[in-house]
């Protein structure tokens, strides 16, 4: 086999909220190492399907396979599907880094130990192993000085390369940015980039819901444009960017330009 | 402090108030949690038992409630003890009565800070500890608990002064606090303005002593020194 190992496949993932339906069955693939950035207008279900991955939001229908695992589905109330093993979700999503528009660190903690939590309680690493790691990813993120310092010391900028560096820390497989810098100011957003596009370079295997076209452009490999709960195109950069087929994905290219 | 001979009995009126405080105090954040974690849950009978506790618990008087344990109890234990053939009179002790009336009072109170304080904390803080792969109680006692604390601490403050001066009631059961002392202290002088007052000024101090305290949690808790609005 020529091909890369599969990293994530999500198929046929509906999910409706009562009668409004917000993903109407989108299926997606990520190889080892691949970048795929999804766009679409607010409201196109983006953040929804990347919520879907590790259950934050309760898909209605599909599959999701990480690694080639399936994660086991059930029905839970209200015709949703739920986790039927949370042992198993649990060990998946801690194989699967999650970065949030709004960082979601624990202002309770410091900044090291907002990154060293996970590693100890999950994946029960000593702590003087989990704070070196820690801190090799500050280091990685510029943000080694602020080792001590709390979430709300820091600028919105310095909170999502935390963040990102808490998600690292748990060697993911897969890293999943659900906007990650639409809730920073201008001036703070190419710090996150920066720090973003190291990890695509390493060949990080990442899904990004974005609306930074240019970034996208950039470091994908393959880019999704969903409307209405569907993908309405997909391709590589040059294909979705340059020659769109569909009328509707030229027009939200030509207002994001 | 000598008070005509009775310094030391109002002291020991005071101790007993504090020891009955303390104990309801961590009696009745037991009972508050759990509470409010059952007002939160999703099983509907959780939900309603809490609101059964709390809504009776805080309609009634706090005086009716140490009167109905410390008599009720000892009925309710007699009738039991008859069952295995003990017919003796058994009284409870007032101690016991009220602690048992003062933490099922501050819990129900507490029940309603703890549940508003951690419907406080935004979603996203359970969203990020459940993303890294953390259990549904170690996200609750690691990462939104100490929060609540935070969040709580007010308004927890409040309710300890008000069970604070509550144990006074525990003084018609007989239970030789502060209040009886002092009560017992005016009736063998006759010099009421004396004992209450120092009473008063005992009370006093508590709370004094019970707000720094509780200021002095409220900034350990703020590590950031910030009020952190993530």
């Amino acid at each position: 086999m020529t091909e890369k190992n599969t990293a994530l496949e999500l198929i046929d993932i509906h999910k409706s909220y009562g009668s409004l339906e917000v993903l109407k069955g989108v299926s997606l693939r990520a190889s080892d190492g691949e970048v795929i950035s999804i766009l679409g207008s607010s409201g196109s279900g983006k953040s929804t399907l990347l919520r879907c991955i590790n259950l934050l939001e309760q898909p209605s229908q599909g599959q999701i396979r990480i690694a080639g695992e399936t994660l086991e589905l059930v029905s839970g109330k209200g015709g949703d599907l739920r986790a039927a093993n949370a042992r198993q979700l649990e060990r998946l999503r801690s194989r699967i880094g999650f970065v949030f528009q709004n960082f979601n660190l624990w202002p309770h903690k410091s900044i090291l130990e907002n990154i060293i939590e996970a590693p100890t309680q999950v994946l029960k690493q000593p702590r003087d192993q989990a704070i070196s790691r820690a801190e090799e990813l500050l280091g990685r993120v510029g943000l080694l000085n602020k080792r001590d310092a709390y979430p709300a010391n820091l600028s919105g900028g310095q909170q999502q390369r935390v963040a990102i560096a808490r998600a690292l820390a748990m060697d993911p497989q897969v890293l999943l940015f659900d906007e990650p810098t639409s809730a920073l100011d201008p001036e703070l957003v190419n710090e996150v980039l920066a720090v973003m596009r190291s990890l695509a370079e390493e060949g990080r295997t990442m899904l990004i819901v974005t609306h930074e076209m240019r970034f996208a452009r950039e470091v994908s490999s393959q880019v999704v444009f969903l409307h209405q709960g569907q993908i309405e195109e997909s391709g590589t950069p040059e294909e979705v960017f340059d020659r769109p087929r569909s009328q509707r994905v030229r027009d939200f290219m030509a207002s994001h330009a | 402090m000598d008070l005509l001979g009775f310094g030391d009995l109002l002291l020991s009126g005071a101790w007993v108030t504090v020891k009955l405080a303390l104990t309801s105090l961590v009696f009745g954040l037991l009972f508050g949690l759990i509470g409010a974690a059952a007002k939160l849950s999703s099983f509907w009978p959780a939900r309603a038992l809490a609101t059964l506790y709390t809504t009776f618990v805080r309609g009634i008087p706090e005086l009716l409630l140490v009167l109905t344990i410390y008599f009720g109890g000892s009925v309710i234990l007699m009738a039991i003890a008859e069952q295995f053939g003990y017919t003796d009179y058994i009284e409870i002790s007032a101690f016991a009565a009220g602690v048992a009336a003062l933490s099922i009072a501050f819990g129900a109170y507490s029940t309603e800070v703890l549940r508003g304080a951690i419907q406080a904390i935004p979603k996203g803080q359970w969203e990020s500890a459940q993303a890294l792969g953390m259990t549904p109680l170690k996200t609750f006692f690691r990462i939104i608990l100490p929060q609540v604390w935070r969040l709580a601490l007010p308004g927890l403050g409040n309710l300890f002064q008000v069970l604070l001066k509550d144990t006074a009631l525990v003084s018609v059961i007989g239970l030789d606090d502060l209040m009886r002392q002092a009560y017992v202290a005016t009736g063998s002088t006759n010099q009421p303005f004396t004992f209450y007052m120092a009473a008063a000024l005992i009370y006093l101090g508590l709370t004094v002593l019970s707000t720094a305290t509780t200021s002095w949690l409220e900034r350990r808790s703020d590590p950031a020194s910030t009020r952190a609005v993530t």
